[in-house]
């Protein structure tokens, strides 16, 4: 068995007298894709949040490669290859697809042998090369992306995330706003991803999506991992009363 | 026609309504008075000189609009400015026996330099204190407006300086020194906004508050440096209108902001941030100058100038709705 790109041990985070995560574990392994379910409030979001650096956790390790690691900042979780995709996608609408990819560390070039500005071109072949990767052909490049599909500005944020080398994807919701044809692409997507060799993370309330594409299933309920299952050894029925318990 | 052709049109419309502009100046003159008005140079040269302190406020507040903020304070920030460095150019002489080239020099300097003040504190209650920027340079408008009335002592600073005279009106081959300095600036703020980081950063944080902070930029030390190149335009405005008129006034930029934010809206900024460009800014002063001017020329009652320059921001506020609705924000490339 190879060594997970990610162990999360027995963590819990209190807020306040609320136990949003008591005793998680779960690993995930490269090429492998893990759906995290579960209902409202059960402590999703709080586990993502603390692998990707937004919270610390108040018990418990988080080993990436093996080694343990604590993160102040989402940034530096970043820095490690954790990128988190949020529902709310954070892209600069009024920006091509290639700034959006390289916002905040913009290549430049010399104009005239002297005078510095920004590479626009590399931006832009960038972003073709992104997309085609995730087998989604764009030709605006130039367009800004709020002239996109949703589906497609989902595209862009995955995007930006491998062009970075992102080892780990984490998702929450991400087909939740998208029509159905789009949420097929993402599932897709998310395929092309396993097959690149990231470890993928979704969190999902859609069972059609967990077992089209998840390797496995880790189910939550108030804050304690209630089972984890592979989708071939289950059914929708039991990953249903994981869920909301009895 | 496409939304490609339609989108070009609508970020053309102010240089549109310039060209339309002056078309009718043109035909009224003709009809009127039978004389050319564009083909008469020196009111070409008004123009530009008239445009020129409102354009420099308006290309600070360019960057300020596209960020998603408005910055009041310009207005007094450049009538700081004028009174200090008319003060500052006459003390160089009397005090420092300074000569009059020198003096003039460290006059200018020094009202471009008293601008970081306002500047600084604006972006300091924007960025740190999280203060609106409505209310945070509403009150820096009283502010630098209470100081610049103390420094001029209640009056005019008038400055006996042959080179602060020249750089106020002087002109090189039949070009207004004004409308030269005013065209560096424009060059240099276009690379600004469309080539550096610091442009492409501006328009992030203008869309998408949180798209800015989660890709790693210091959005704080951004919005400092977007207020600071606010307030150094107006503090260059200020500068060169005590050159033009010898002389400092603290009300000097007061009718002038309602103009800059007026010149970036015309321009096709959205005031809801995340797009604008320096050509339009440009085509949007120029716009407002030449209602402004065009109006005293063709010898029509100057109170029309304000109905002009408010149908004109409507209409142009309107297009813009109706291209957000069509296209999204648009930005320099
Ligand atoms: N920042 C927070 N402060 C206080 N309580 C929180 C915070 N974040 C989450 N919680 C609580 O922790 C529990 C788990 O929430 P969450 O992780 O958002 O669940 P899910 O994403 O599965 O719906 C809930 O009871 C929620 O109210
Ligand atoms: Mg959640």
């Amino acid at each position: 068995m190879t060594e997970p790109l990610l162990d999360v041990r027995g963590v819990s985070k209190y807020f306040g007298g609320v136990h949003a995560l008591e005793d998680v574990s779960m690993d995930l392994h490269a090429g492998e894709v893990v759906a995290l379910a579960g209902d409202n409030g059960a402590g999703k979001s709080t586990l993502i949040k603390a692998i990707s650096g937004v919270h610390k956790v108040d018990r418990g390790d988080i080993l990436l490669e093996g080694k343990p690691v604590t993160y102040e900042s989402p940034q530096q979780a970043r820095d490690h290859g954790i990128e988190t995709i949020y529902q709310d996608l954070a892209l600069a609408d009024n920006l091509s697809i290639g700034a959006n990819i390289f916002l905040g560390r913009e290549p430049k070039r010399k104009a005239f042998g002297f005078l510095p500005v920004l590479d626009r071109g590399l931006m832009a072949d960038a972003a073709k090369e992104t997309m085609r990767r995730l087998d989604f052909h764009v030709d605006r490049l130039s367009a800004p992306v709020s002239a996109f599909s949703g589906g497609q500005r989902q595209a862009v944020a995955i995007g930006r995330a491998i062009y970075w080398n992102a080892k780990i994807l984490i998702m929450d919701e991400p087909t939740a706003a998208l029509g159905v044809p789009e949420q097929r692409k993402v599932i897709a997507l998310i395929k092309s991803l396993k097959e690149q060799g990231k470890g993928v993370i979704f969190i999902s309330h859609n069972l059609g999506d967990i077992f089209a594409v998840a390797d496995r299933i880790v189910v939550l309920r108030r804050g304690i991992k209630a089972g984890e299952r592979k989708p071939d050894e289950t059914t929708g029925d039991e990953i249903v009363r994981l869920m909301v318990g009895g | 026609m496409g939304p490609g052709v339609l989108s070009r049109i609508a970020d053309l419309r102010a240089w549109i309504f310039l060209v339309l502009l002056l078309i009718f100046f043109e035909t009224w003159a003709n009809v009127a008075y039978g004389v050319t008005f564009i083909g008469n140079t020196y009111n070409l040269q008004s123009i530009g000189i008239f445009a020129t302190a409102p354009l420099l406020l308006a290309l600070g507040q360019t960057f300020v609009i596209i960020s998603a903020g408005i910055d009041l304070s310009v207005g007094f920030t450049m009538g700081l400015a004028a009174v200090v460095s008319a003060h500052v150019a006459n003390l160089g002489m009397s005090h420092f026996g300074l000569n009059p080239l020198l003096a003039m020099l460290l006059g200018l300097l020094s009202g471009i330099a008293v601008a970081f003040i306002p500047g600084l504190v604006n972006g300091w209650l924007i960025a740190r204190l999280r203060v609106p920027p409505f209310i945070g340079t509403l009150g820096m408008y009283g502010i630098a407006r209470g100081a610049a009335f103390l420094i001029a002592g209640g009056m005019t600073v008038p400055v006996s300086n042959e080179w602060f005279a020249y750089i106020g009106n002087g002109r090189i081959y039949g070009v207004p020194i004004l409308v030269i300095i005013a065209v560096v600036v424009i060059f240099l703020m276009h690379y600004l906004l469309s080539q550096t980081k610091f442009g492409q950063h501006t328009y992030a944080l203008g869309a998408s508050r949180v798209a800015a902070v989660r890709s790693g930029i210091n959005v704080g030390g951004l919005t400092m440096r977007i207020y600071l190149l606010a307030a150094v335009c107006a503090g260059l405005a200020g500068a060169l209108y005590s050159a033009r008129f010898t002389a400092g006034a603290a009300q000097a930029g007061e009718p002038l902001l309602l103009s800059s934010i007026a010149a970036v809206v015309i321009g096709g900024a959205s005031l809801f941030g995340g797009s604008g460009t320096i050509a339009g800014t440009v085509a949007g002063a120029l716009v407002i100058a030449v209602i402004e001017y065009g109006l005293v020329f063709i010898n029509v009652e100057p109170f029309w100038q304000f109905i002009a320059v408010g149908v004109v921001i409507i209409i142009s506020v309107l297009v813009d709705q109706s291209q957000r609705k069509l296209l999204g924000g648009r930005q320099d490339d």
